[in-house]
């Protein structure tokens, strides 16, 4: 008993009530089955409703009982012969029963002779139950082939939809009905040939299914049950109903997508789409848009699925129409926006740019609901995120960016004064819509700058950014940030409302102890806060900074150590020897170096571009090499060797073209053969930007500066000297004649300087 | 100047330099304005279907069925501006004051003044423009090639129509060799059009379906209840009426007698047998017609009509055929009869509200519209009109081609299933009572088997006997004038009876319509409204009366420029 008695208070309470209910869970054991089912029916009708009764009969133990009772009827065929003389007999009552229900009107009569004549006295009240409810044709089914077990049935039948009923009620219930290992059973009883007992089963799992307590993974663990659930699609509308909402609450991940899309889902499903019933259509859609999210194999599929002679695609269009239910054009748009992302539809396909878009724009106007709002713009945000066109399409369409101000201002000021109900309503759903506003935004705003300046126009837009950087939702300040790094992307808004805001204040604050998901954001937007034209710099660094970033950079995550060297290489700009010294300082020669042999290139790239920002101006190259020369020079000469891109060699090559400008840094590449090997090889390789790159640092090697001092012309005229040793000069004279017109430039200047 | 009634008023979208070829057929555009404004009437407000060349600036040039604008001037100053606006208005507009605007250049909007407002993105050459005006909400918006700029948030965009709202499409142009291509319906809209009327359809249609009915329980289904068993009455169903009114335990306020002698006038005006039905009524009740002078010469009109169309007892046995032939449904089967029909006991079917019902609301026509005769809701005994009512069109629409336009005519106002055989426009009949009267059985007896429609059923006696009918009418109708004045309406009514013989085959003349069986029906309810009148009875039943209500608040809402009856047809509430 998992609920039993949580807080000492309703031990008294819980005793006086279970009392009263005890006389139910006492019948369930009676020795005789007509009272035992006459003791569930009684129950049923005792719960209907009854959250404290349903607590209590969970508490008083009726749960396993009742789990007992269904089971012993799956497993029992005692009754069968009990209660049924021969074979024989039943096929012939089965089919002459048949032929009074379904010929004529003699309904209850036909039940009537079956209670006293055939069946004994368990399946008398079956009779007079199934007939009763008028299920004509269940009836003659069940008459007709069950009619072996049916004493059974009902019985079963009847303490499932207790159990179903149990499972109405609280999280409590739910936990202690798992705990009861109540979903194994149900799923058992699916075996049973019984339509109406299989319907009972499919309800109660998925009353529990859908419970936020319940783990999905339960459904998973037996590899038969999802075909045989696949099997059941075809019973019953209340079957497809059931099943497909058990589907849509159990697929959380990529493998339970592969799970129910290699068991048939989608052709299973499919046909479902124009069911006559608008539950069935709608369940259906919503497994759909389950299925397809984010999962290119399910998506690639739907497109070329059939349905009565349409495209998938076409049925969801039709779906989008305005004059249908909300829920129904919603979930049709998040259908056709997940086709579009997973790249089963194209971005410029009409029914996505016609169609979906403007479904969903009008999803978040004033006149839908709260939640509607929410999903609509997050679904919005998520289908434009990655094309400019419909960006720009979503910008103009019904005034888009004003309406989303909209947004912000829950719980109104209107609301408070008048309606507590309304309030509290809106307090619920105000974090929800705020954050999927800053989304939706930040997708607006990810590639266009017009539309990035009518977002940050919008009233109060800063400072509502600002406000929502440090709220205490986590979802509210993940959102911002990510609609600031949106807005960050302008070098306009970086200079004026950027810096206007002071956005970096609360951006800082958010750095320190946030989650990785924040923090990557955060430290993103930071990279561009750090640009050398943005006035937001100075402060920055001013507030210690430095140490921050370089923590970063030793995160397990690839995306944070990325953002954290991109901002010391971005800090790093153009900076005066002082910030420079800070940041070697603060990484530390050891940490430079882990980083440049760090498994992400990008990590790579961005540590590589820092050390070209170090050594920039001569006194600084000359500065650092002379303190760390031998390692840089090591790390220079390791990367070169190894197997990597061409950009980073490139970048590589660059840092060499940096180091020969130095005045006495050059003395490092002039005394390495090796590296100077290296230079000729690239020099001379199939790709111009590596040869460009390598020419540049030979250039520099052979600059002879304009009055400077005669011995430094000494040094020049030796370097020459050996380089022309080495066959650098045939090299240079050879790239002349390249077709890369700077190459073919930069080499002549070179030639020009040996001839100086 | 009315107001215009359609739920999205105009819609129209502009090309700018668009080449679109511009000669749609007529018919088409006509079902596509229709779709587009459900509830207007054109006769009453034309609506805009191209540019007016009179109503437009001389640097404005027009081409391609006044569909295409070009800009002749010279563009420098804003003086040089030019605009032209719509043959029609949706209704309402000007310049300045009152009058709404998108400008290309810079997006702004400009609503009753000089000064824009920014609005929406700007428009250049090859982008469509759209325009919607909705007149349940009284916004507009604009489109952009497809995609609706719809602003909710500020009222800056509203327009709250004025007693005379008429606001004209225009355009303006100010730039040199600038084009614009209209189009008002001509062609499919970019934006979707249908998708928005459909939204708001369903809007205003849950609007009337939420619509608290707030009373005490029950007093509603009684209310109901109790328009239903008046209009069985009033229209004679006795059987169905006597049922219902046990079923739903009300008293029925007339005698069944009396209903059912005003069934049995009734089934004899619509089957033609005037002569019987007017001794009938003289004798059931004496005074009726000697007060109501033009009542009894309507009923003398017709019954003129029946002579020449063959069907009137009069000239019927004249012309060889006994007018009390019982050939009929009691045993022996009829060329069109079907078994199911004869198995059911009952059987009372109607096509609904005929003119006359509604003639409170609907001005008489000469061709009754096919929505007049939809087939009513309530009634357990109404069942599908039987088959063998058809026989006497039927068989003629074999051999005269020219029939099958009746034929067609008719069978849209059954809207029942059985329609394809039934276009005898018969509806009135409890009539398979079987033995009951006699007199039901006469309406079955039209002989199934004659071969050709002939002047009075192709009798010379029978023609003569006409003639000489018509004498006598023209005499009554002198009489008529000298006792009460002049009255156009009977004068036309003879004029258009006595037309008929100007023509060798009356039934394909231009005034054979009143041949037509259907034509029966106003002259049916016209005396039995007259004599419920004379026994303090509502000479209309209660039904119709609402009904014909509702269809004339529909009208006045149109009128009064209330735009939301454009998707509250009374049609779609009468299943």
């Amino acid at each position: 008993m998992a609920c039993l008695l949580e807080a000492p208070l309703r031990i008294s309470v819980l005793s006086e009530v279970t009392a009263t209910s005890r006389h139910y869970v006492d019948r369930l054991f009676h020795p005789d089955p007509q009272k035992v089912l006459q003791g569930v029916i009684d129950m049923k009708n005792a719960v209907i409703g009854n959250n404290k009764q349903k607590a209590n009969l969970i508490v008083l133990g009726a749960v396993p009982r009742l789990l007992y009772l269904l089971q012993q009827g799956l497993s029992s065929s005692e009754l069968k012969t009990e209660v049924l003389g021969s074979e024989l007999r039943t096929e012939v009552l089965g089919s002459e029963l048949r032929t009074e229900v379904l010929g004529s009107e003699l309904r209850t009569e036909g039940a009537v002779v079956l209670r006293t004549e055939v069946l004994g006295s368990e399946l008398r009240t079956e009779g007079v139950v199934v007939l009763g409810s008028e299920l004509r044709t269940e009836c003659v089914v069940l008459l007709g082939s069950e009619l072996r077990t049916e004493g059974a049935v009902v019985l079963r039948t009847e303490c499932v939809v207790v159990l179903g009923s149990l499972a109405m009620g609280t999280e409590n219930n739910i936990k202690s009905l798992v705990d009861c290992h109540i979903i194994p059973a149900l799923l058992q009883g699916l075996v049973c040939p019984d339509l109406i007992f299989i319907e009972a089963c499919l309800r109660c799992l998925r009353t529990v299914f859908i419970s936020p307590v319940t783990p999905v993974q339960l459904l998973y663990t037996d590899p038969t049950v999802i075909p045989h659930l696949m099997s059941l699609l075809s019973r019953s509308p209340r079957t497809q109903d059931y099943i497909t909402q058990i589907f849509s609450h159990c697929c959380k991940t990529p493998e339970h997508q592969t799970v129910l899309f290699n068991h048939g889902a989608i052709q299973n499903i499919a046909p479902m789409l124009i069911s006559l019933s608008y539950k069935v259509r709608m369940q259906a859609l919503k497994c759909f848009s389950v299925l397809a999210y984010e999962n290119t194999q399910v998506s690639m599929t739907l497109v070329n699925v059939l349905v009565d002679g349409d495209l998938l695609s076409q049925v969801f269009v039709r779906m989008l129409q305005r004059d249908l239910p909300i829920e129904m054009q919603l979930t049709a748009a998040k259908c056709l926006t997940y086709m579009c992302r997973a790249g089963a539809i194209r971005t410029d396909d009409r029914c996505i740019v016609l169609k979906t878009l403007p479904c969903l724009v009008r999803m978040c106007s004033k006149e839908r609901l709260l939640e509607e709002r929410v999903e609509g713009a997050e679904t919005l945000a998520y289908l434009m995120e990655p094309d400019v066109e419909l960006q720009r399409i979503a910008s103009v369409t019904d005034h888009l960016v004003a309406m989303l101000a909209d947004y912000f201002k829950y719980p109104s000021s209107v609301s408070a004064i008048t309606d507590i109900k309304r309030l509290d309503h809106d307090l619920k759903h105000a974090h929800e819509l705020r954050q999927a506003a800053f989304k939706l935004y930040a997708s607006l705003g990810s590639n266009d700058e017009d539309i990035r300046k009518k977002i940050t126009e919008t009233e109060n837009m800063m400072d509502r950014i600002v406000s929502g950087l440090s709220e205490s939702s986590i979802k509210v300040r993940l959102a911002a940030v990510r609609c600031l790094h949106s807005l960050s992307r302008s070098v306009q808004q970086l200079r004026t409302s950027f810096h206007d805001h002071a956005v970096w204040k609360p951006l800082m604050k958010l750095l320190q102890n946030a989650p990785d998901e924040v923090l990557v954001m955060a430290s993103s937007t930071l990279c561009n806060l750090l640009l050398e034209f943005s006035p937001s710099k100075e402060p920055i660094l001013e507030s210690g900074v430095v140490e921050l970033l370089c923590s970063l950079t030793q995160s397990d995550s690839p995306a944070l150590r990325v953002n954290g060297i991109w901002a010391l290489m971005n800090m790093a700009f153009q900076a005066d020897q002082k910030v420079k010294g800070e940041i070697v300082r603060a990484l530390g020669t050891e940490q430079l170096f882990r980083l440049l042999s760090d498994p992400d290139t990008n990590v790579l790239m961005k540590t590589l571009g820092l050390l070209r920002n170090l050594l920039s101006t001569r006194p600084h190259i000359d500065q650092i090499m002379s303190s760390h020369g031998k390692q840089i020079m090591q790390a220079v000469t390791l990367i070169l060797e190894g197997e990597h891109s061409i950009e980073v060699k490139e970048q590589t090559l660059c840092i060499l073209a940096n180091i020969a400008d130095g005045n006495t840094a050059k003395e490092l590449i002039m005394t390495n053969d090796d590296i100077l090997q290296k230079i000729k090889y690239y020099m001379g390789h199939s790709n111009a930007k590596l040869q460009l790159a390598a020419t540049f640092c030979i250039s520099n090697l052979i600059w002879n500066e304009e009055g400077s001092e005669a011995d430094a012309m000494t040094g020049c005229q030796e370097r020459q000297d050996k380089l022309r040793e080495l066959g650098f000069v045939d090299i240079l004279h050879k790239l002349t004649q390249a077709l890369d017109p700077n190459l073919c430039e930069r080499a002549k200047t070179a030639m020009q300087h040996y001839l100086a | 100047m009315s107001g215009q009634s359609s739920g999205c008023g105009f819609l129209m979208s502009v090309v700018v330099h668009g080449d679109s070829a511009l000669n749609e057929q007529e018919n088409e555009l006509n079902q596509q304005l229709r779709r587009l404004y459900p509830a207007v009437n054109e006769l009453e407000t034309p609506l805009p279907r191209s540019w007016s060349p009179k109503d437009k600036f001389s640097y404005i040039g027009l081409s391609q069925n006044n569909l295409r604008v070009h800009y002749k001037g010279h563009g420098k100053t804003p003086k040089d501006a030019a605009s032209v606006r719509a043959t029609h208005p949706i209704p309402a507009a000007c310049w300045d004051k009152h009058s709404y605007g998108y400008h290309g250049d810079d997006g702004h909007s400009f609503c009753s003044s000089g000064t824009g407002q920014p609005y929406g993105p700007t428009f250049t050459t090859g982008d469509v423009i759209g325009c919607c005006v909705n007149l349940i909400n009284n916004t507009c918006f604009y489109t952009k090639n497809g995609h609706s700029l719809v602003c909710d948030l500020t009222n800056h965009l509203s327009i709250f129509v004025c007693p005379q709202p008429n606001l004209y499409p225009t355009v303006g142009l100010q730039t040199p060799g600038e084009v614009v291509d209209a189009n008002f319906g001509q062609h499919p809209f970019v934006f979707d059009i249908e998708d928005y009327m459909r939204e708001w359809r369903t809007k205003i249609q849950a609007q009337i379906d939420r619509f608290p009915i707030g009373d005490r329980e029950g007093e509603w289904q009684s209310m109901i209840q109790k328009m239903v068993a008046s209009y069985l009455v009033h229209h004679s169903y006795c059987a169905t009426a006597e049922a219902f009114a046990k079923s739903t335990d009300q008293a029925v306020h007339e005698e069944l007698a009396s209903i059912k002698n005003r069934q049995k006038i009734q089934k004899l005006v619509l089957s033609g047998r005037m002569g019987e039905a007017i001794e009938t009524t003289q004798q059931l009740y004496p005074s009726l017609l000697e007060s109501n002078p033009n009542l009894l010469f309507m009923l003398k009109v017709r019954q003129f009509i029946e002579m020449v169309n063959g069907t009137d007892s009069e000239v019927r046995c004249l012309g060889g055929r006994s007018p009390k032939s019982q050939d009929s449904y009691t045993g022996s089967p009829r060329p069109f009869s079907s078994p199911r029909h004869k198995a059911s006991g009952s059987q009372a079917y109607l096509t609904g509200f005929d003119g006359g019902c509604c003639n409170g609301v609907m001005s008489s026509k000469a061709h009754p519209s096919p929505h007049s005769h939809k087939p009513c809701p309530p009634g357990p005994a109404l069942l599908a009109p039987a088959a063998e009512l058809s026989s006497l069109n039927g068989s003629h629409s074999l051999q005269q081609p020219n029939a099958s336009t009746d034929v067609d005519m008719e069978v849209d106002h059954f809207t029942n299933g059985v329609t394809e055989s039934s276009s005898n426009g018969f509806f009135n009949g409890t009539s398979k009572h079987g033995a009951q009267t006699e007199d039901c059985d006469t309406d079955m007896e039209v002989e199934s088997a004659q071969s050709k429609r002939q002047l009075c059923g192709g009798s010379q006696a029978a023609i003569e006997r006409m003639i000489h009918f018509g004498r006598e009418l023209q005499s009554m109708s002198e009489h008529l004038r000298r006792e009460c004045g002049k009255n156009s309406v009977n004068k036309k009514m003879l004029k258009d009876a006595f037309s008929l013989l100007a023509y060798s085959d009356p039934w394909t003349s231009p005034v054979g319509y009143q041949l037509d069986s259907i034509q029966r029906e106003p002259v049916c309810s016209t005396l039995n409204s007259a004599i419920l009148e004379t026994h303090n009875l509502p000479k209309q039943p209660p039904l119709a009366q609402a009904v014909g209500q509702a269809a004339q608040c529909l009208s006045i809402m149109a009128h009064s420029g209330s735009g939301s009856c454009a998707f509250a047809a009374v049609d779609d509430y009468l299943h």
